[in-house]
């Protein structure tokens, strides 16, 4: 079967945008090849800076043909729907139809036979709709067309034919550029044109004209020269993945070469020198084996090979890495003759956020809220002031100006230099992490407080200002930050309030717009405490409740709802996120809804602490057959409770209670409760679970023995708020009709 | 006797040109390049300006569907780059050399590495790479896709597609190149130091360098530009040039019909002057975040309205529509 081969020759396309425009070459014409009836054996995309290359093998010669009915008018029409209904079909007379019956009468049926196209003809309409219709993040046009490409196009190579026979053009043209079989070389080494008739000999004849088609082997030989370039030297490469793909987005013909610069630069911390050479100039940084330090050596990769051997590439490059690292031990040397705190005063005139005042007062309210975290962590209250004062103040550097992924780095040791306590200096760093999945979370105490209260603040402050994520869409990183909450919390079993904390970093409070009222709605989310239901929907029920009782004023109320939709929508969105740290981590994230609707709970080691505790117990036989009893019953007391649109809470009358299985089934529930309380309380979950795995013999021994719907309606009722009994004993450790399975 | 004297003199007359020894014989062939391929070489635009394309010759000229080939050198000024002489590469006044050529020929490539081979810069040993670089002046409403060129891992050249300028689109498409020429002799003539250029070739007494030349423009507007520039005097400058330019828009429509407009050069004259005006008082550090965005905005505003009369002037192609 026939074969494609297909190239798009352009200027020099962007290294970032090349994998995904090879991947969508492929989609969009094997999709439109597959929706011809042009069923394909195999398909493969490759790129380089100036050209995108797509091979087809296995395509068939022909599409297969079609038969196709199609339903007319009834026979006896007016004239002019027959004559619309041949027109149609393309039938020259009504003879040609046939005719069929149907319940309605007979109708003229046309039989309209397709004969497939041969494939190279629907090829020829394919590519130019996929060209013109090519998705780039950016297109532009050119000269006086109006053809939209990512930059320039000039050739289009399309072949098609079997493997044994001399392959076709495929014959199209696309606003004056007519497909060929003709490409061109390296644009300096062999800028010549080579005719080309499949895909075999077109990558062997690119690569004699200095071109390696395939983009994973260019990364391949770039990072293998790289290697043993380093390894002569008795140097490492630093591997750096971003970069290589990057660099072999470049190069047509990767030449990969050694430079150096002066050792005198090494006084310049290594993660300067590296994002200098890197971002700037695109180069790898090598370093020691044995100290891990760097080198003064790079690797650089060149398109071309010169008649001196990359001589003169070398120290044109070490000539711009020379004045790049200058610049940089410029920036380095002026950073350190600043005090951090005496850049402080040039935050008040940066804007953090149009609705979130300045970055001054930003600072400010971290420097409050980790103050009051600092004894929660055991973190001295004193550094972690002066952490958090200083924690941002490298932003302000010509170092972070130059290179922002230094932030936080060059914060450490510009503190460090100016002789910070050693943790003070270190939080300035880790006060920004975690900053993703990958990353570690901090565990001094001064940086987990000022990394709290830094995440803290940016939460709740977009939640004032109701800039909150929704769907993919979460600009200021706010679902990164509480899920950063959540592992340090978690990772350092650190018992915070979450609910106090919010309240006391609430940012009207800074900023003054209605401080005092806020007292209020505080002392009314105290009240919540005692109620049940941490949900937001709960939460909002119990909050009408005491709004009602204790604070008639409209105004009041309506501020406070706020509050509280803030305070409890924000807390949710943490659950979420310690939902997906459990989902990530493989462990029940189903459990913890269920273990949390029992009371207010903000406590997030709390939770997980009884959520491992609940999950062992479901894991018993205990707890598996407990559970099928609670939702057994659960399901009896609903079906049973809207039948007879009645509410069963209450307790049971012991004088009704008449089998052994009913009464011993009482008498556990009652103890379990208050077992399990007791347990909780004293925050043992292991107890109280084994509190509860004692209710599971007599839940089996009631429902095997005991009918609960009996003839006697007083029997029924009283069986029916046993039934509830189990369920609100069961309460005490989790709510099990939230537990899947 | 007189042979060796001679020999010295023609040596010395061919360093004056030499492209590789001397910033003047940079520029003298770049021009020369671009005036054998048929560019008209313009003299620099008498205003100040951030970069060489504020020069009409690119801005206007880049509007509406005349063919337009032009090469010039125009000094640009970069308030706020002002390093008071003593960074070896950052010049708050500099030269652009910019070439534009439109429509966008289709071996411009081709003919922008010819031009770097008749300034001494030879493919065959040196690494010239196109790496990606979209271009956008928010102040002009204007951006294109293009590429830096790179020399050996060095910026020479931004090389932009323009699709839109005062925010109409380009058709046909422009092609314009931008050599940074200070950068580019420090590569050809193995210097580290911007001052340290020989700029006239010599290497006898004559022998005059950019420091000679520049050293002291560059402490003395840093200063200005920094510390002493007059505020009150510039916010009310911008004020001026933004309303005189309004004004002349306004009056410079031949009639109610709003077809033809006669006075589109000097209204955009007024907007480079705001322009400016704003990058000194951006340089003395006077205007807020918030404040910056609104006088970008006001800018381009300015040039947005000069790019419409342009298009509706004899240069922008409106008789050749209306005939």
């Amino acid at each position: 079967m026939p074969d494609l081969l297909l190239e798009i020759f352009s200027e020099e396309i962007p290294a970032r945008m090349q994998a995904r425009a090879a991947e969508d070459l492929k989609k969009l014409v094997t999709d439109r090849l597959v929706a011809a009836g042009l069923v394909y054996e195999g398909a493969k995309a490759f790129v380089t800076p100036r050209r995108l290359a797509l091979s087809v093998h296995g395509i068939p010669a022909r599409q297969p043909d079609i038969k196709e009915e199609k339903k007319g008018p009834r026979v006896g029409a007016p004239e002019n729907a027959i004559a619309g209904f041949l027109k149609g079909a393309g039938l020259a007379s009504i003879k040609d139809a046939k005719i069929q019956p149907d319940k309605k009468g007979d109708f003229y049926i046309a039989v309209i036979e397709k004969a497939g196209r041969p494939a190279i003809e629907v090829i020829a309409e394919i590519v130019p709709e996929v060209v013109r219709t090519f998705p780039w993040p950016k297109s532009m046009r050119w000269g006086s067309g109006t053809l939209g490409w990512v930059r320039p196009l000039h050739s289009i190579l399309a072949t098609f034919g079997p493997e044994t026979e001399e392959p076709q053009v495929v014959p199209f043209e696309i606003h004056g550029i007519k497909a060929g079989d003709v490409t061109r070389g390296h644009r300096f080494l062999a800028p010549g044109e080579i005719k080309v008739k499949r895909f075999d000999d077109y990558v062997a004849k690119l690569e004699k004209a200095k071109v390696v088609l395939d983009p994973a082997r260019r990364q391949e030989i770039i990072l293998a020269d790289a290697k043993n370039l380093a390894f002569a030297q008795g140097m490492e490469l630093v591997e750096d993945a971003g970069l290589l793909a990057e660099v072999a987005g470049l190069v047509e013909w990767p030449v990969t070469l050694m430079g150096s610069f002066d050792k005198a630069f090494l006084a310049i911390p290594g993660e300067v020198i590296r994002a200098t050479i890197r971002n700037n100039q695109k180069c790898f940084v090598l370093r020691d084996p044995q100290t891990a330090k760097l080198v003064n050596k790079f690797i650089l990769v060149a398109n071309t090979e010169t008649a001196d051997g990359g001589k003169t590439i070398v120290s044109g490059c070490e000539r711009v890495i020379r004045a790049r690292l200058a610049d940089a031990k410029f920036f380095y040397d002026t950073d350190l003759k600043t005090k951090l705190e005496d850049r402080l005063p040039k935050f008040a005139q940066i804007v953090f956020h149009e609705k979130l005042g300045t970055q001054a007062e930003r600072i400010a309210r971290i420097e409050a809220l980790a103050a009051e975290l600092a004894p929660l962590v055991k973190a001295d209250v004193g550094k972690v002031k002066r952490a958090a004062k200083l924690c941002k103040t490298d932003l302000l550097t010509e170092v972070v100006g130059e290179f922002p992924e230094l932030q936080g780095l060059m914060g450490k040791y510009y503190a460090e230099a100016q002789g910070e306590d050693e943790a003070v200096a270190h939080a300035c760093e880790d006060h920004y992490s975690p900053k993703g999945p990958d990353d570690m979370v901090p565990g001094d105490p001064v940086s987990i407080a000022v990394a709290l209260a830094d995440k803290i603040d940016t939460l709740v402050g977009f939640w004032a200002i109701k800039e909150t994520p929704t769907g993919s869409k979460d600009p200021y990183a706010l679902r990164r930050a509480a899920t950063g909450v959540v592992r340090i919390i978690l990772d350092n079993e650190i018992r915070v309030p979450l609910v106090d904390i919010f309240l006391t970093a609430d940012i009207e409070i800074f900023l003054d717009i209605k401080s005092v009222k806020l007292d209020r709605p505080r002392m009314a989310l105290a009240h919540l405490d005692d109620e049940g239901g941490l949900s937001h929907q709960a939460a909002t029920k119990v909050w009408h409740r005491i709004v009602d009782n204790a604070f008639a004023d409209p105004i009041v109320e309506e501020e406070a709802n706020t509050a509280k939709d803030r305070v409890f929508g924000l807390l949710d969105f943490h659950v979420d996120r310690l939902e997906g740290h459990f989902r990530a981590s493989g462990a029940r994230h189903d459990l913890i809804k269920a273990a949390m609707s029992i009371q207010l709970e903000d406590d997030l080691v709390s939770i997980v602490r009884r959520v491992e505790a609940l999950g062992k117990f479901l894991g018993t036989d205990d707890g598996k057959n407990l559970l099928a009893g609670v939702k057994r019953a659960s399901n009896i007391l609903g079906i049973e409770e809207k039948k007879d649109k009645k509410n069963y809470a209450g307790a049971p009358d012991a004088a009704l209670l008449k089998e052994p299985e009913e009464k011993s089934l009482a008498e556990a529930v009652a103890t379990a409760k208050k077992e399990a309380s007791a347990a909780v309380a004293k925050e043992d979950f292991a107890a109280a679970m084994s509190a509860m795995a004692k209710l599971r013999p007599r839940v089996d021994a009631f429902f095997d023995k005991v009918t609960v719907n009996a003839d006697d309606a007083k029997l029924r009722e009283n069986r029916l708020k046993l039934l509830n009994e189990i369920r609100e004993a069961t309460r005490a450790v989790a709510d099990f009709s939230k537990i899947e399975g | 006797m007189a042979e060796p004297n001679l020999l010295a003199v023609n040596q010395s007359r061919q360093d004056n040109l030499n492209p590789a020894k001397s910033f003047q014989g940079l520029i003298f062939a770049l021009q020369q390049f671009w005036a054998d391929w048929g560019c008209v070489i313009l003299q620099p635009y008498d205003m100040e300006v951030g970069a060489g394309t504020f020069h009409p010759a690119t801005t206007l000229r880049a509007l509406g569907p005349k063919h337009w080939n032009a090469a010039y050198v125009q000094p640009s000024r970069r308030p706020k780059d002002g390093r008071y002489g003593e960074n070896p590469n950052r010049l708050q006044h500099y030269y652009q050399f910019q070439v534009i050529l439109k429509p966008s020929p289709p071996d411009i490539q081709e003919l922008y590495l010819k031009s770097l081979a008749a300034i001494g810069i030879d493919s065959k040993i040196h690494d010239i790479r196109f790496v990606e670089d979209d271009w956008e002046s928010p102040t002009l409403g204007a951006w294109g896709l293009g590429w830096e060129c790179w020399c050996d891992g060095m910026e020479v050249s931004q090389f932009t597609y323009f699709q839109q300028v005062a925010g109409f689109e380009c058709s046909p498409v422009a092609g314009e190149l931008t050599y940074g020429l200070e950068r580019l002799a420090m590569y050809v003539q193995g210097v580290d130091r911007v001052y340290d250029l020989n700029f006239n070739g010599r290497t006898d007494e004559k022998k005059v360098t950019y420091g000679d030349v520049f050293l002291q423009a560059e402490q003395e507007y840093s200063r200005h530009n920094f510390e002493h520039a007059d505020t009150a005097m510039l916010f009310e400058q911008f004020k001026m040039a933004e309303a005189a330019c309004q004004k002349y828009l306004a009056v410079g429509w031949k009639d109610e019909k709003h077809e033809r407009h006669l006075m589109a050069l000097p209204a955009y004259d007024q907007c480079i002057k705001a322009s400016h005006v704003f990058n000194l008082l951006d340089a003395r550090g006077v205007i807020s975040v918030t404040e910056r965005q609104s006088y970008i905005l006001r800018v381009r505003e300015l040039a947005k309205a000069c790019g419409a009369a342009w298009l509706a002037t004899e240069g922008g192609g409106a008789g050749a529509e209306s005939r």
